[in-house]
Protein backbone atom coordinates (compact mmCIF):
# COMPACT_ATOMS: atom_id res chain seq x y z
CA UNK A 1 0.00 0.00 0.00
CA UNK A 2 2.36 2.31 0.92
CA UNK A 3 6.02 1.74 -0.28
CA UNK A 4 8.95 4.46 0.81
CA UNK A 5 12.14 3.64 -0.90
CA UNK A 6 15.30 4.95 0.03
CA UNK A 7 14.19 8.74 1.20
CA UNK A 8 16.67 11.34 1.48
CA UNK A 9 15.98 14.85 2.72
CA UNK A 10 18.24 18.24 4.00
CA UNK A 11 16.90 21.17 5.44
CA UNK A 12 19.79 23.25 4.39
CA UNK A 13 22.90 21.14 5.86
CA UNK A 14 20.84 19.50 8.11
CA UNK A 15 19.94 15.94 7.07
CA UNK A 16 16.90 14.86 8.53
CA UNK A 17 16.39 11.44 6.55
CA UNK A 18 19.04 9.43 5.24
CA UNK A 19 17.71 7.10 3.13
CA UNK A 20 14.44 5.58 4.80
CA UNK A 21 12.87 2.11 3.42
CA UNK A 22 9.65 1.50 4.89
CA UNK A 23 6.38 -0.51 3.66
CA UNK A 24 3.11 -0.70 5.09
CA UNK A 25 0.80 -2.89 3.60
CA UNK A 26 -2.96 -2.67 2.96
CA UNK A 27 -5.03 -2.62 6.36
CA UNK A 28 -1.61 -2.55 8.67
CA UNK A 29 -1.26 -0.14 11.32
CA UNK A 30 2.35 0.89 12.10
CA UNK A 31 3.59 2.95 14.97
CA UNK A 32 7.09 5.41 14.07
CA UNK A 33 8.76 5.76 17.30
CA UNK A 34 11.87 7.64 18.19
CA UNK A 35 13.42 10.78 19.66
CA UNK A 36 13.07 14.42 18.97
CA UNK A 37 14.67 15.33 15.76
CA UNK A 38 15.01 11.51 14.67
CA UNK A 39 12.91 12.46 11.40
CA UNK A 40 9.70 10.69 12.12
CA UNK A 41 7.73 13.89 11.11
CA UNK A 42 9.47 14.62 8.01
CA UNK A 43 8.90 11.29 7.30
CA UNK A 44 5.23 11.80 7.82
CA UNK A 45 5.25 14.89 5.47
CA UNK A 46 7.38 13.44 3.07
CA UNK A 47 4.57 10.74 2.55
CA UNK A 48 2.51 12.87 1.16
CA UNK A 49 4.24 15.39 -0.51
CA UNK A 50 4.40 18.34 2.15
CA UNK A 51 8.03 17.95 2.21
CA UNK A 52 9.61 17.66 -1.54
CA UNK A 53 12.30 14.79 -1.39
CA UNK A 54 16.04 15.07 -2.12
CA UNK A 55 16.28 11.34 -3.22
CA UNK A 56 14.41 8.25 -3.03
CA UNK A 57 10.63 7.99 -3.50
CA UNK A 58 7.13 7.25 -2.07
CA UNK A 59 4.26 5.16 -3.90
CA UNK A 60 1.04 4.65 -3.07
CA UNK A 61 -0.90 1.99 -4.38
CA UNK A 62 1.86 1.49 -6.92
CA UNK A 63 1.13 4.89 -7.80
CA UNK A 64 4.31 7.76 -7.85
CA UNK A 65 3.46 10.72 -4.86
CA UNK A 66 4.66 14.03 -6.53
CA UNK A 67 6.57 12.79 -9.67
CA UNK A 68 6.02 10.77 -12.69
CA UNK A 69 8.17 8.35 -14.84
CA UNK A 70 9.17 9.58 -18.01
CA UNK A 71 11.50 8.01 -19.53
CA UNK A 72 14.95 7.48 -17.09
CA UNK A 73 13.84 10.65 -15.01
CA UNK A 74 11.27 11.40 -12.28
CA UNK A 75 9.31 14.78 -13.59
CA UNK A 76 8.03 16.58 -10.48
CA UNK A 77 4.40 17.20 -10.63
CA UNK A 78 2.28 20.19 -10.52
CA UNK A 79 0.97 21.50 -7.78
CA UNK A 80 -2.25 20.57 -8.84
CA UNK A 81 -1.81 17.03 -9.58
CA UNK A 82 -0.17 16.89 -6.19
CA UNK A 83 -3.42 18.04 -4.52
CA UNK A 84 -5.51 15.64 -6.45
CA UNK A 85 -2.51 12.66 -5.09
CA UNK A 86 -3.32 13.94 -1.53
CA UNK A 87 -7.10 13.42 -1.74
CA UNK A 88 -6.23 9.32 -1.06
CA UNK A 89 -4.01 10.31 1.60
CA UNK A 90 -5.17 10.62 5.28
CA UNK A 91 -3.27 13.63 7.53
CA UNK A 92 -3.95 14.39 10.95
CA UNK A 93 -1.85 17.17 12.35
CA UNK A 94 -0.47 17.64 16.25
CA UNK A 95 -2.10 20.91 15.97
CA UNK A 96 -5.34 19.78 14.50
CA UNK A 97 -5.20 22.75 12.40
CA UNK A 98 -9.35 22.76 11.72
CA UNK A 99 -10.43 25.83 9.49
CA UNK A 100 -11.72 28.21 12.63
CA UNK A 101 -14.21 30.06 10.23
CA UNK A 102 -15.95 27.17 9.39
CA UNK A 103 -18.33 24.92 11.48
CA UNK A 104 -17.37 21.54 12.10
CA UNK A 105 -19.77 20.51 9.34
CA UNK A 106 -18.38 22.96 7.11
CA UNK A 107 -14.83 21.45 7.91
CA UNK A 108 -15.56 17.77 6.89
CA UNK A 109 -17.74 18.92 3.87
CA UNK A 110 -15.60 21.52 2.20
CA UNK A 111 -12.62 18.97 0.85
CA UNK A 112 -14.86 16.27 -0.20
CA UNK A 113 -16.73 19.05 -2.54
CA UNK A 114 -13.82 20.83 -3.28
CA UNK A 115 -11.63 18.55 -4.36
CA UNK A 116 -13.69 15.23 -5.08
CA UNK A 117 -16.42 16.75 -6.48
CA UNK A 118 -18.94 14.71 -3.88
CA UNK A 119 -22.71 16.28 -4.26
CA UNK A 120 -23.09 18.50 -0.82
CA UNK A 121 -25.75 16.81 -0.28
CA UNK A 122 -24.19 13.35 0.08
CA UNK A 123 -20.67 15.17 1.55
CA UNK A 124 -23.29 16.23 4.18
CA UNK A 125 -24.99 13.18 5.36
CA UNK A 126 -21.56 11.37 5.04
CA UNK A 127 -20.11 13.93 8.02
CA UNK A 128 -23.01 13.25 9.98
CA UNK A 129 -22.18 9.70 10.18
CA UNK A 130 -18.53 10.21 10.74
CA UNK A 131 -19.12 12.90 13.78
CA UNK A 132 -21.64 10.19 15.08
CA UNK A 133 -18.58 7.58 14.76
CA UNK A 134 -15.93 9.62 16.47
CA UNK A 135 -18.57 10.40 19.37
CA UNK A 136 -19.67 14.37 18.12
CA UNK A 137 -22.85 14.53 16.70
CA UNK A 138 -24.59 17.02 18.53
CA UNK A 139 -20.91 19.25 17.40
CA UNK A 140 -21.96 19.55 14.03
CA UNK A 141 -22.95 23.71 13.64
CA UNK A 142 -19.84 24.44 16.80
CA UNK A 143 -16.82 26.74 15.54
CA UNK A 144 -14.16 24.48 16.55
CA UNK A 145 -12.98 26.90 18.94
CA UNK A 146 -15.53 26.18 20.86
CA UNK A 147 -14.44 22.49 21.24
CA UNK A 148 -12.03 20.73 23.71
CA UNK A 149 -8.76 19.82 22.52
CA UNK A 150 -9.65 16.22 21.89
CA UNK A 151 -13.14 17.20 20.74
CA UNK A 152 -10.95 18.98 17.73
CA UNK A 153 -8.71 16.26 17.24
CA UNK A 154 -11.32 13.97 16.75
CA UNK A 155 -13.07 16.37 14.43
CA UNK A 156 -9.69 16.52 12.57
CA UNK A 157 -9.55 12.71 12.07
CA UNK A 158 -13.60 12.91 11.07
CA UNK A 159 -12.03 15.84 8.53
CA UNK A 160 -9.15 13.45 7.09
CA UNK A 161 -11.50 10.16 6.92
CA UNK A 162 -14.08 12.63 4.92
CA UNK A 163 -11.86 11.95 1.94
CA UNK A 164 -11.96 8.28 2.38
CA UNK A 165 -8.32 8.04 1.80
CA UNK A 166 -6.01 4.89 1.23
CA UNK A 167 -3.87 5.14 3.91
CA UNK A 168 -4.03 7.53 7.46
CA UNK A 169 -0.95 9.37 9.09
CA UNK A 170 -1.22 10.74 11.99
CA UNK A 171 1.88 13.61 13.33
CA UNK A 172 1.88 12.81 16.92
CA UNK A 173 -2.17 13.19 17.46
CA UNK A 174 -2.24 13.76 21.25
CA UNK A 175 0.92 15.70 22.12
CA UNK A 176 -0.62 18.86 22.29
CA UNK A 177 -3.14 17.65 24.54
CA UNK A 178 -3.99 17.75 27.92
CA UNK A 179 -3.36 14.59 29.62
CA UNK A 180 -7.22 13.47 30.42
CA UNK A 181 -7.81 14.10 26.68
CA UNK A 182 -5.21 11.24 25.32
CA UNK A 183 -7.55 8.73 25.76
CA UNK A 184 -10.48 9.72 23.73
CA UNK A 185 -8.41 10.43 20.75
CA UNK A 186 -6.74 6.80 21.46
CA UNK A 187 -10.15 5.38 21.56
CA UNK A 188 -11.39 6.79 18.30
CA UNK A 189 -7.67 5.32 16.46
CA UNK A 190 -7.81 2.39 17.92
CA UNK A 191 -11.55 1.83 16.03
CA UNK A 192 -9.90 2.44 13.22
CA UNK A 193 -6.93 -0.03 13.73
CA UNK A 194 -9.88 -2.36 14.60
CA UNK A 195 -11.83 -1.26 11.15
CA UNK A 196 -8.92 -2.16 9.21
CA UNK A 197 -7.91 1.30 8.21
CA UNK A 198 -4.20 1.53 6.90
CA UNK A 199 -2.39 3.99 9.00
CA UNK A 200 1.28 5.11 9.88
CA UNK A 201 1.14 6.97 13.40
CA UNK A 202 3.74 8.64 14.68
CA UNK A 203 3.17 9.01 18.76
CA UNK A 204 5.19 9.08 22.06
CA UNK A 205 2.32 7.00 23.54
CA UNK A 206 4.15 3.74 23.91
CA UNK A 207 1.43 1.74 25.58
CA UNK A 208 -0.77 2.44 22.60
CA UNK A 209 1.68 1.27 20.43
CA UNK A 210 2.11 -1.62 22.19
CA UNK A 211 -2.11 -2.23 21.97
CA UNK A 212 -2.63 -1.24 18.63
CA UNK A 213 0.73 -1.47 16.20
CA UNK A 214 1.09 -4.31 13.96
CA UNK A 215 4.38 -3.30 13.31
CA UNK A 216 6.34 -0.41 15.43
CA UNK A 217 9.37 0.72 13.85
CA UNK A 218 12.31 3.14 15.80
CA UNK A 219 13.91 5.92 14.30
CA UNK A 220 16.80 7.92 15.19
CA UNK A 221 18.84 10.11 13.24
CA UNK A 222 17.10 9.96 10.18
CA UNK A 223 17.40 6.62 9.67
CA UNK A 224 14.91 3.48 10.75
CA UNK A 225 17.12 1.74 13.32
CA UNK A 226 14.73 -1.12 13.83
CA UNK A 227 11.46 -2.81 13.28
CA UNK A 228 9.17 -5.51 14.03
CA UNK A 229 6.11 -6.41 16.11
CA UNK A 230 5.93 -4.40 19.23
CA UNK A 231 6.25 -7.25 21.45
CA UNK A 232 10.03 -7.86 19.62
CA UNK A 233 10.92 -3.56 19.33
CA UNK A 234 9.57 -2.59 22.91
CA UNK A 235 9.56 -5.85 24.93
CA UNK A 236 13.03 -7.57 23.16
CA UNK A 237 14.75 -4.39 21.47
CA UNK A 238 17.69 -5.12 19.77
CA UNK A 239 19.17 -2.13 19.10
CA UNK A 240 21.43 -0.17 22.07
CA UNK A 241 19.65 3.36 21.31
CA UNK A 242 16.32 2.16 21.11
CA UNK A 243 16.91 0.37 24.50
CA UNK A 244 18.38 3.66 25.73
CA UNK A 245 15.01 5.17 24.65
CA UNK A 246 12.42 3.19 25.96
CA UNK A 247 14.39 3.12 29.17
CA UNK A 248 13.99 6.70 29.32
CA UNK A 249 10.24 6.73 27.98
CA UNK A 250 8.91 4.15 30.64
CA UNK B 1 -33.59 43.18 53.15
CA UNK B 2 -29.88 43.06 51.52
CA UNK B 3 -28.47 45.41 54.16
CA UNK B 4 -29.73 42.92 56.84
CA UNK B 5 -27.43 40.17 54.86
CA UNK B 6 -24.30 42.68 54.97
CA UNK B 7 -24.30 43.32 58.17
CA UNK B 8 -24.35 39.47 59.08
CA UNK B 9 -21.80 39.27 57.07
CA UNK B 10 -19.57 41.56 58.40
CA UNK B 11 -20.37 40.21 61.72
CA UNK B 12 -19.73 36.82 60.22
CA UNK B 13 -15.98 38.70 59.45
CA UNK B 14 -15.29 40.16 62.38
CA UNK B 15 -16.13 36.47 63.48
CA UNK B 16 -13.66 34.48 61.44
CA UNK B 17 -10.77 37.02 61.46
CA UNK B 18 -10.75 35.99 65.41
CA UNK B 19 -11.35 32.12 64.48
CA UNK B 20 -8.21 32.46 61.65
CA UNK B 21 -10.60 31.23 59.57
CA UNK B 22 -11.19 31.47 55.02
CA UNK B 23 -13.05 34.37 54.47
CA UNK B 24 -15.40 32.45 51.85
CA UNK B 25 -19.14 33.69 51.43
CA UNK B 26 -18.65 37.31 51.92
CA UNK B 27 -19.64 39.77 49.39
CA UNK B 28 -17.29 41.93 47.62
CA UNK B 29 -17.24 45.60 47.58
CA UNK B 30 -15.69 46.88 44.12
CA UNK B 31 -12.40 49.07 44.54
CA UNK B 32 -13.05 52.98 44.71
CA UNK B 33 -11.39 55.14 42.31
CA UNK B 34 -11.13 58.55 43.41
CA UNK B 35 -8.62 60.15 41.02
CA UNK B 36 -11.05 58.86 38.39
CA UNK B 37 -13.66 60.68 39.53
CA UNK B 38 -11.61 63.90 39.75
CA UNK B 39 -10.51 63.50 36.35
CA UNK B 40 -14.24 62.88 34.71
CA UNK B 41 -15.10 66.24 36.68
CA UNK B 42 -12.56 67.70 34.93
CA UNK B 43 -12.82 66.95 31.44
CA UNK B 44 -17.06 67.07 32.00
CA UNK B 45 -16.33 71.23 32.86
CA UNK B 46 -13.54 71.52 29.84
CA UNK B 47 -16.72 69.82 27.81
CA UNK B 48 -19.35 72.32 28.76
CA UNK B 49 -17.23 75.28 28.08
CA UNK B 50 -16.73 73.78 24.71
CA UNK B 51 -20.20 73.20 24.30
CA UNK B 52 -21.03 76.96 25.05
CA UNK B 53 -18.73 78.45 23.01
CA UNK B 54 -20.17 76.58 20.16
CA UNK B 55 -23.43 77.43 21.38
CA UNK B 56 -22.71 81.55 21.93
CA UNK B 57 -19.67 82.44 20.22
CA UNK B 58 -21.87 84.25 16.86
CA UNK B 59 -18.68 83.52 14.59
CA UNK B 60 -20.13 80.20 13.83
CA UNK B 61 -22.87 81.49 12.33
CA UNK B 62 -24.94 79.03 12.18
CA UNK B 63 -28.23 80.24 10.59
CA UNK B 64 -25.53 80.28 7.85
CA UNK B 65 -24.42 76.71 8.41
CA UNK B 66 -27.84 75.43 8.23
CA UNK B 67 -28.89 77.75 4.91
CA UNK B 68 -26.06 75.38 3.53
CA UNK B 69 -26.24 72.26 4.64
CA UNK B 70 -29.00 70.83 2.97
CA UNK B 71 -28.81 73.06 0.05
CA UNK B 72 -29.13 71.01 -3.79
CA UNK B 73 -25.38 72.33 -4.90
CA UNK B 74 -23.71 71.01 -1.63
CA UNK B 75 -26.01 67.67 -1.52
CA UNK B 76 -25.00 67.03 -5.41
CA UNK B 77 -21.34 67.81 -4.44
CA UNK B 78 -21.25 65.36 -1.26
CA UNK B 79 -22.63 62.33 -3.91
CA UNK B 80 -19.70 63.12 -6.26
CA UNK B 81 -17.43 62.74 -3.09
CA UNK B 82 -18.96 59.81 -2.00
CA UNK B 83 -18.91 58.01 -6.00
CA UNK B 84 -14.90 58.96 -6.00
CA UNK B 85 -14.60 56.80 -2.72
CA UNK B 86 -16.18 54.54 -3.86
CA UNK B 87 -14.85 53.94 -7.51
CA UNK B 88 -11.63 54.77 -5.60
CA UNK B 89 -12.33 51.66 -3.12
CA UNK B 90 -13.68 48.83 -5.48
CA UNK B 91 -10.71 49.95 -8.32
CA UNK B 92 -8.51 50.43 -5.73
CA UNK B 93 -8.46 47.10 -3.84
CA UNK B 94 -9.64 44.95 -6.40
CA UNK B 95 -6.26 46.07 -7.91
CA UNK B 96 -4.04 45.63 -4.62
CA UNK B 97 -5.39 42.21 -4.13
CA UNK B 98 -4.42 41.15 -7.38
CA UNK B 99 -1.16 43.20 -6.52
CA UNK B 100 -0.71 41.50 -3.16
CA UNK B 101 -1.16 37.75 -4.88
CA UNK B 102 1.36 38.71 -7.31
CA UNK B 103 3.84 39.39 -4.51
CA UNK B 104 2.92 36.09 -2.80
CA UNK B 105 3.37 34.37 -5.99
CA UNK B 106 6.46 31.63 -7.11
CA UNK B 107 7.24 33.53 -9.81
CA UNK B 108 10.02 35.91 -9.73
CA UNK B 109 8.58 38.40 -12.28
CA UNK B 110 5.07 38.68 -10.84
CA UNK B 111 6.80 39.24 -7.60
CA UNK B 112 9.61 42.09 -9.04
CA UNK B 113 6.10 43.87 -10.88
CA UNK B 114 4.41 44.09 -7.81
CA UNK B 115 6.93 45.40 -5.65
CA UNK B 116 7.77 48.07 -8.16
CA UNK B 117 4.26 49.22 -8.34
CA UNK B 118 4.07 49.85 -4.73
CA UNK B 119 7.10 51.43 -4.84
CA UNK B 120 6.71 53.55 -7.50
CA UNK B 121 3.10 54.75 -6.48
CA UNK B 122 3.97 54.66 -2.96
CA UNK B 123 6.67 56.91 -4.01
CA UNK B 124 4.81 59.66 -6.12
CA UNK B 125 2.51 62.32 -4.35
CA UNK B 126 -1.29 61.51 -5.04
CA UNK B 127 -1.01 64.96 -6.36
CA UNK B 128 1.35 65.13 -9.18
CA UNK B 129 -0.62 62.03 -9.84
CA UNK B 130 -3.67 63.28 -10.31
CA UNK B 131 -1.92 66.53 -12.06
CA UNK B 132 -0.12 63.75 -14.70
CA UNK B 133 -3.28 61.85 -15.15
CA UNK B 134 -4.90 64.74 -16.05
CA UNK B 135 -2.58 66.02 -18.52
CA UNK B 136 -2.36 62.27 -20.50
CA UNK B 137 -3.21 63.87 -23.64
CA UNK B 138 -0.08 66.06 -23.52
CA UNK B 139 2.07 63.20 -23.63
CA UNK B 140 -0.49 60.72 -25.38
CA UNK B 141 -2.71 62.18 -28.37
CA UNK B 142 -4.17 58.62 -28.84
CA UNK B 143 -4.83 55.03 -26.91
CA UNK B 144 -5.56 51.77 -28.97
CA UNK B 145 -6.96 48.84 -28.34
CA UNK B 146 -5.33 45.64 -30.24
CA UNK B 147 -2.54 43.51 -30.12
CA UNK B 148 0.68 44.36 -28.73
CA UNK B 149 3.24 45.97 -31.04
CA UNK B 150 1.01 44.80 -33.88
CA UNK B 151 -2.11 46.61 -35.74
CA UNK B 152 -4.95 48.25 -33.38
CA UNK B 153 -8.28 47.68 -33.38
CA UNK B 154 -10.03 50.71 -31.39
CA UNK B 155 -8.66 54.34 -31.29
CA UNK B 156 -9.72 56.87 -28.71
CA UNK B 157 -8.41 60.08 -28.42
CA UNK B 158 -6.61 60.67 -24.81
CA UNK B 159 -8.26 64.16 -24.14
CA UNK B 160 -12.23 62.64 -24.67
CA UNK B 161 -11.28 59.35 -22.69
CA UNK B 162 -9.46 60.92 -19.89
CA UNK B 163 -11.65 63.51 -18.65
CA UNK B 164 -11.28 65.36 -15.07
CA UNK B 165 -13.45 63.02 -13.56
CA UNK B 166 -12.05 60.03 -15.22
CA UNK B 167 -7.90 61.23 -14.17
CA UNK B 168 -9.41 61.57 -10.80
CA UNK B 169 -10.96 57.85 -10.00
CA UNK B 170 -7.78 56.46 -12.16
CA UNK B 171 -5.29 58.91 -9.76
CA UNK B 172 -7.37 57.80 -6.21
CA UNK B 173 -7.67 54.32 -7.36
CA UNK B 174 -4.18 53.56 -8.73
CA UNK B 175 -2.84 55.56 -5.43
CA UNK B 176 -5.04 53.09 -3.51
CA UNK B 177 -4.08 50.05 -5.04
CA UNK B 178 -0.58 50.50 -3.53
CA UNK B 179 -1.40 51.04 -0.52
CA UNK B 180 -4.10 48.23 -0.55
CA UNK B 181 -1.79 45.85 -1.83
CA UNK B 182 0.56 46.18 1.02
CA UNK B 183 -2.43 45.52 3.53
CA UNK B 184 -3.84 42.61 1.70
CA UNK B 185 -0.57 41.04 1.61
CA UNK B 186 -0.50 41.86 5.75
CA UNK B 187 -3.80 39.79 5.92
CA UNK B 188 -2.61 37.05 4.79
CA UNK B 189 0.93 36.25 6.08
CA UNK B 190 -0.73 36.79 9.11
CA UNK B 191 -2.84 33.91 8.60
CA UNK B 192 -1.36 30.61 9.99
CA UNK B 193 0.73 28.97 7.45
CA UNK B 194 -0.50 25.60 9.51
CA UNK B 195 -3.98 26.64 7.83
CA UNK B 196 -2.98 26.32 3.90
CA UNK B 197 -0.92 22.91 4.93
CA UNK B 198 -4.16 21.12 6.33
CA UNK B 199 -6.07 22.59 3.49
CA UNK B 200 -3.03 21.68 0.96
CA UNK B 201 -3.17 18.09 2.98
CA UNK B 202 -6.96 17.32 2.18
CA UNK B 203 -6.42 18.09 -1.32
CA UNK B 204 -8.13 21.11 -1.60
CA UNK B 205 -7.41 23.23 -5.10
CA UNK B 206 -5.32 26.29 -4.54
CA UNK B 207 -7.57 29.07 -5.80
CA UNK B 208 -10.38 27.63 -3.54
CA UNK B 209 -7.80 27.43 -0.60
CA UNK B 210 -7.36 31.22 -1.07
CA UNK B 211 -10.85 32.41 -1.48
CA UNK B 212 -12.17 29.36 1.13
CA UNK B 213 -9.88 29.36 3.69
CA UNK B 214 -7.41 31.91 3.69
CA UNK B 215 -9.02 35.36 2.84
CA UNK B 216 -11.78 34.88 4.65
CA UNK B 217 -9.08 34.30 7.55
CA UNK B 218 -7.08 37.26 6.61
CA UNK B 219 -10.13 39.30 6.56
CA UNK B 220 -9.81 39.87 9.84
CA UNK B 221 -6.16 41.42 9.40
CA UNK B 222 -7.01 43.61 6.74
CA UNK B 223 -10.28 45.10 7.68
CA UNK B 224 -9.24 47.52 10.22
CA UNK B 225 -6.74 49.00 7.92
CA UNK B 226 -8.61 48.50 5.33
CA UNK B 227 -11.45 50.99 6.76
CA UNK B 228 -8.60 52.80 7.47
CA UNK B 229 -7.75 53.76 3.74
CA UNK B 230 -11.57 54.18 2.89
CA UNK B 231 -11.86 56.65 5.07
CA UNK B 232 -8.68 58.01 4.51
CA UNK B 233 -9.31 57.83 0.78
CA UNK B 234 -12.83 59.84 1.52
CA UNK B 235 -11.48 62.89 2.98
CA UNK B 236 -8.55 63.04 0.48
CA UNK B 237 -10.94 63.26 -2.18
CA UNK B 238 -11.00 66.78 -1.50
CA UNK B 239 -7.36 66.94 -3.21
CA UNK B 240 -9.06 66.40 -6.38
CA UNK B 241 -10.18 69.78 -5.69
CA UNK B 242 -7.27 71.06 -7.79
CA UNK B 243 -8.76 69.89 -10.93
CA UNK B 244 -11.59 72.05 -10.40
CA UNK B 245 -13.75 68.61 -9.99
CA UNK B 246 -17.12 69.97 -7.84
CA UNK B 247 -17.04 67.04 -4.80
CA UNK B 248 -17.85 68.62 -1.27
CA UNK B 249 -14.83 70.47 -0.22
CA UNK B 250 -14.51 72.48 -3.89
CA UNK B 251 -17.78 73.38 -3.68
CA UNK B 252 -17.55 74.57 -0.14
CA UNK B 253 -14.57 76.66 -1.40
CA UNK B 254 -16.62 78.14 -4.39
CA UNK B 255 -19.35 79.13 -1.83
CA UNK B 256 -17.33 80.80 0.72
CA UNK B 257 -15.53 82.40 -2.36
CA UNK B 258 -18.65 84.18 -3.51
CA UNK B 259 -20.22 85.01 0.19
CA UNK B 260 -17.17 85.45 2.17
CA UNK B 261 -18.67 82.96 4.95
CA UNK B 262 -15.57 80.60 5.53
CA UNK B 263 -16.32 78.94 8.76
CA UNK B 264 -20.39 78.34 8.64
CA UNK B 265 -19.19 76.39 5.26
CA UNK B 266 -16.11 74.31 6.26
CA UNK B 267 -18.13 73.60 9.22
CA UNK B 268 -20.91 72.45 6.71
CA UNK B 269 -17.82 69.96 4.68
CA UNK B 270 -17.18 69.43 8.11
CA UNK B 271 -20.63 68.00 9.43
CA UNK B 272 -20.58 65.51 6.34
CA UNK B 273 -17.23 64.41 6.41
CA UNK B 274 -18.41 63.25 10.22
CA UNK B 275 -21.32 61.99 8.89
CA UNK B 276 -20.17 59.41 6.41
CA UNK B 277 -17.22 58.56 8.27
CA UNK B 278 -19.57 57.23 11.23
CA UNK B 279 -21.43 55.56 9.29
CA UNK B 280 -18.47 53.84 7.53
CA UNK B 281 -17.53 52.81 11.20
CA UNK B 282 -20.73 51.23 12.11
CA UNK B 283 -20.25 49.26 8.47
CA UNK B 284 -16.54 48.30 9.98
CA UNK B 285 -17.76 47.15 13.10
CA UNK B 286 -20.31 45.02 11.54
CA UNK B 287 -18.48 43.25 8.69
CA UNK B 288 -15.30 43.00 11.44
CA UNK B 289 -17.96 41.15 13.78
CA UNK B 290 -19.03 38.57 10.65
CA UNK B 291 -15.30 37.32 10.04
CA UNK B 292 -14.57 37.43 13.92
CA UNK B 293 -17.13 34.38 14.04
CA UNK B 294 -15.42 31.27 15.27
CA UNK B 295 -12.72 33.27 16.52
CA UNK B 296 -13.23 33.02 20.42
CA UNK B 297 -15.19 30.43 22.75
CA UNK B 298 -18.10 32.36 22.13
CA UNK B 299 -20.34 34.03 19.64
CA UNK B 300 -18.85 37.93 19.01
CA UNK B 301 -21.01 40.51 20.19
CA UNK B 302 -22.13 44.48 19.03
CA UNK B 303 -20.11 47.08 21.11
CA UNK B 304 -22.90 48.38 22.54
CA UNK B 305 -23.89 44.96 23.88
CA UNK B 306 -20.67 44.85 25.68
CA UNK B 307 -20.88 48.16 27.07
CA UNK B 308 -24.43 47.58 28.48
CA UNK B 309 -22.96 44.33 30.17
CA UNK B 310 -20.47 46.22 31.36
CA UNK B 311 -22.73 48.00 33.32
CA UNK B 312 -23.03 45.52 36.03
CA UNK B 313 -25.08 48.08 38.41
CA UNK B 314 -28.35 48.87 36.11
CA UNK B 315 -29.28 45.26 35.98
CA UNK B 316 -28.00 44.56 39.67
CA UNK B 317 -30.83 47.49 40.52
CA UNK B 318 -33.21 45.84 38.53
CA UNK B 319 -32.92 42.59 39.83
CA UNK B 320 -32.74 43.95 43.32
CA UNK B 321 -36.25 45.77 42.39
CA UNK B 322 -37.81 42.67 41.04
CA UNK B 323 -37.03 40.66 43.82
CA UNK B 324 -39.11 41.01 46.39
CA UNK B 325 -42.00 40.52 44.44
CA UNK B 326 -40.56 37.54 42.80
CA UNK B 327 -40.88 35.44 46.06
CA UNK B 328 -39.80 37.35 48.72
CA UNK B 329 -39.38 34.52 51.24
CA UNK B 330 -36.95 32.85 48.90
CA UNK B 331 -34.78 35.57 48.77
CA UNK B 332 -34.80 36.62 52.42
CA UNK B 333 -34.33 32.63 52.68
CA UNK B 334 -32.20 30.75 55.10
CA UNK B 335 -29.64 30.10 52.01
CA UNK B 336 -28.71 33.19 51.63
CA UNK B 337 -27.89 33.56 55.48
CA UNK B 338 -26.13 30.32 55.74
CA UNK B 339 -23.77 31.65 52.96
CA UNK B 340 -22.76 34.76 55.07
CA UNK B 341 -22.70 32.87 58.47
Amino acid sequence: MVDVRGVHKAFGTLRVLRGVDLRVRAGEVVVILGPSGSGKSTLLRSINHLERLDRGFVRIDGELVGYRRSGGRLRELTEREVLRQRVHIGFVFQDFHLFPHLTVRENLVEAPVSARRVPRRVAEARAAALLARVGLADKADAYPRRLSGGQQQRVAIARALALEPKVLLFDEPTSALDPELVGEVLDVIRDLARAGTTMLIVTHEIGFAREVADRVVFMDGGLIVEEGPPEQVLDAPRHARTRAFLSKAL
Amino acid sequence: MSGSVTRDAAGGRAARREDGEEPDGLPIVPARHYGRWVAALVVLVLLAQFVHGLVTNPGWDWETFFDYLFAESVLRALWLTVQLTAYGTVIGFSLGVLLALMRLSGSPLLRGVAWGYVWAFRSIPLIVQLLFWFNLAYLYRELGLGIPFGPVFWRFETLHLVGAMSAAVLGLALHQAAYAAEIVRGGIIAVDPGQREAAAALGIPRARQLRRIVLPQAMRGILPNAANEIVSLFKGTSIVSVMAIGELFYRVQVIYGRNGRVVPLLMVATFWYIVLTTLLSLAQARVERYFARGVGRTRPRAAWRRALARLPRLPRLAAAARRPAAGAPAAEGPATQRGAA
